[in-house]
């Protein structure tokens, strides 16, 4: 299975949109969404026919027995993350970050550690699709193994793959690029845009997954596009192509109509690009 | 009063609405708590007034006191200790700072040293105090960071630049303010994400309003969805070709522009109007 | 020697597995007994420090060599203070990797990735 993934640095440069044009086009038959602390991909792909769950379990965290309770205030004492409260003495579960000392020193064996469901990760198909993707709780983050695990359901469902991938830099978007085949970046033309941009060209090099690079809403900034240009060329990194900044797009978006069928700059744009995409992945 | 401006996920304008805020504010201070990648200081170009740095704990071995029982090995939920035959290896960034196998340690061959996890830096900008807090690459959490940073705050006018997301450490963020502020996109995503945030506001009990940013014809599902939760739309901004090259080159609105500079200065009475309300309720 | 290499599947015609903190399970070969043994690698559920507790388990059954396609800086680590040699993995079966090993035709593994770290 050849997986495409796309990746952005930071949040907001339309990864996402990209991602579902290049679905349509390729009409690739298995996707994800790695993007699981905001995730967008499922507002656009339509609806599924089956649906299955499962849920995604971070540390266990603290829970305190109040019928054993002494209030010595030992747990109080120990734990770092004021994540226990006195009088009652109880655990804040959103602060709790499950290391099990209060459950050491506790002398009455008051404290547990329980399974705590941070997330679900779900499953959705039809026909032959497969749809891959997670929510969190509130309060909990993306981690390398939600990402792992989103990416397991897919799994040689079909013969190409497109993951929307995790923004950032930390062990998600590590996550996301292990045993990728191609890793496209979209980037905007910002300079807090381009610093993103080149850390995470750094991460697909570490973990030797090729990359290549478009610019999107390119017309905002055209200097600034024609830096990362610049940067590409310098760094042997294929550029495929500039996105302009299209208001058909929201439109498109919003009333859940495709934006290669609306048409536009934008969808013309994204049209050139994925015949480069597939390009870069034949030649691979 | 204090204001967090949120966002849900990045791109929204999160950053430009606060730092553009701060700036004709021209009092108080302004906190960058996108502690990984914090780019208010971009913007508001500050003259640095000061550095510090965030420690955290991290435990280090005597290997003379050592005997290879991996008590801590096993301890630790965070897999932060391995042990090869002659050597406990403690892995920094993967260690939580706990304490656990400190206590834990049969032999008393661990202690507790401080090491840097990342830096804060205060400055101005005429009136107004600027603060950014940047987190070591790599690092576990970005939590205490915030915490030291916020530590600042000054009660008068607060501007808080929280990080994107919805996790611990936006909770951080909102755990101080009075009021918070939601920048929404024009699309369907914009409109999700704004949900995720409201709901955030909602189980941290904390006052919130809205600020459509981007904003083309058409409809709207971020303002739809203000209008069916009760969130006051505090105003509206334009999408603006100007706007988002001259942000794009980190160059502040209200200085370039009498328009937005009349807008900013709108928008600030408004919120600070908003969240005093709130408070007296 | 004994070789660890992380797999998919329980078996020897079983591919190798991308990851190595979160491979689902280790094939661990003896070529004196010339036998292979699967082991679940508990590591694979943990949302993190995954790779070191691999590493660790594998040092704790006293391996000699792994054969793994990319490797993070913290299990890196851990294996080589514990002087197991890390070759680079082929795109084949698990037993053609072993084979490989047998008649020296695998590369050392040099490169390693920054660990993955979670946010808090």
């Amino acid at each position: 299975m050849k997986q495409l993934l796309l990746l952005s640095g930071k949040g907001g440069t339309g990864k996402t949109t990209v991602a579902t044009c290049l679905i349509q086009l390729s009409q690739a038959k298995a996707y994800a969404d790695c993007d699981v602390d905001a995730p967008n991909l499922h507002l656009v792909l339509g609806t599924f026919e089956n649906h299955s769950t499962k849920p995604y379990y971070d540390l266990p965290k603290a829970v305190i027995d109040p019928d054993l309770c002494t209030e010595c205030g030992l747990c109080h004492q120990v734990c770092r993350f004021d994540a226990i409260t006195r009088n009652p003495y109880q655990v804040i579960p959103h602060l709790c970050e499950g290391c099990t000392y209060c459950a050491h020193v506790c002398p009455s064996e008051a404290i547990t550690l329980e399974e705590t469901v941070a997330g679900t990760i779900e499953l959705h198909t039809r026909s032959d699709e497969t749809f891959s993707t997670a929510t969190l709780k509130m309060g909990s983050g993306t981690t390398g193994l939600l990402v792992t695990e989103v990416k397991k359901q897919i799994k040689d469902k079909a013969k190409f793959a497109i993951l929307d991938g995790s923004p950032g830099i930390g062990c998600p978007v590590i996550a996301s690029l292990t045993g990728v085949d191609l890793a496209l970046m979209v980037a905007e033309p910002s300079l807090s845009g381009i610093s993103d941009l080149q850390r995470v060209i750094q991460s697909a090099r570490q973990l030797h997954v090729p990359a290549c690079v478009i610019v999107n809403k390119s017309d905002v900034n055209e200097e600034l596009t024609g830096r990362i240009r610049r940067y590409c060329n310098e760094e042997a990194i294929p550029f495929l192509g500039t996105i302009p900044y299209d208001k058909e797009a929201i439109a498109a978006i919003n009333s859940g109509q495709s934006l290669i069928e609306r048409g536009g700059p934008a969808s013309e744009a994204i049209r050139a690009i994925h015949h480069k995409v597939m390009k870069e992945l034949e030649a691979l | 009063m204090k204001i967090a401006v949120l966002s849900g996920k990045g791109g929204t304008g999160k950053t430009l609405v606060s730092v553009n805020l701060a700036a004709v504010a021209d009092k108080g201070g302004y906190f960058d708590c996108d502690v990984e990648e914090p780019n208010g200081h971009l913007f508001l170009k500050p003259s640095l007034i000061g550095e510090e740095e965030v420690t955290s704990l991290k435990p280090v071995v005597d290997m003379d006191r050592c005997d290879g029982c991996k008590v801590c090995v096993t301890a630790c939920v965070y897999k932060a200790l391995a042990y090869i035959p002659g050597e406990l290896m403690i892995f920094d960034e993967i260690c939580h700072a706990c304490g656990l196998c400190t206590y834990l340690c049969p032999q008393q061959a661990l202690k507790e040293t401080k090491r840097v996890i990342g830096t804060i830096r205060r400055g101005g900008r005429g009136s107004l105090s600027v603060h950014t807090g940047k987190m070591r690459i790599g690092e576990s959490t970005g939590v205490p960071i915030i915490k030291k940073l916020l530590k600042k705050l000054d009660d008068d006018l607060s501007i808080i630049d929280s990080p994107p997301g919805s996790g611990c450490l936006v909770l951080e963020t909102i755990e101080h303010a009075d009021y918070c502020l939601l920048v929404a996109e024009p699309t369907m995503f914009g409109a999700q994400n704004l949900a995720l945030v409201h709901e955030l506001t909602r189980v941290m009990n904390k006052p919130a309003g809205v600020l459509l940013n981007k904003v083309e014809d058409g409809l709207n599902p971020s303002e739809l969805y203000a209008k069916e939760h009760d969130l006051k739309i505090l105003a509206s901004l334009p999408y603006d070709s100007y706007a988002a090259l001259e942000s794009s080159n980190a160059e502040l609105l209200v200085e370039r522009s009498e328009k937005y500079r009349t807008f900013f200065l709108e928008l600030l009475k408004e919120v600070v109007d908003e969240a005093t309300l709130a408070a007296q309720r | 020697m004994i070789i660890a290499i992380p797999a998919e599947e329980k078996s020897l015609d079983s591919v190798i597995s991308v990851n190595f903190g979160r491979s689902p399970y280790f094939c661990i070969y003896d070529t004196e007994k010339q036998q292979s043994t699967f082991i679940d690698n508990e590591a694979a559920g943990r949302p993190g420090g995954a790779g070191v507790e691999a590493a660790q388990n594998l040092v704790n059954q006293k391996i000699d060599t792994l054969v793994a396609f990319r490797l993070g800086d913290h299990a890196a680590k851990v294996l080589s203070g514990a002087k197991i040699k890390v070759l680079k993995a082929v795109n084949l079966s698990i037993a053609d990797n072993i084979a490989k090993v047998l008649s020296h035709s695998l590369e050392e593994l040099n490169e390693v990735h920054p660990g993955g770290i979670n946010k808090g």
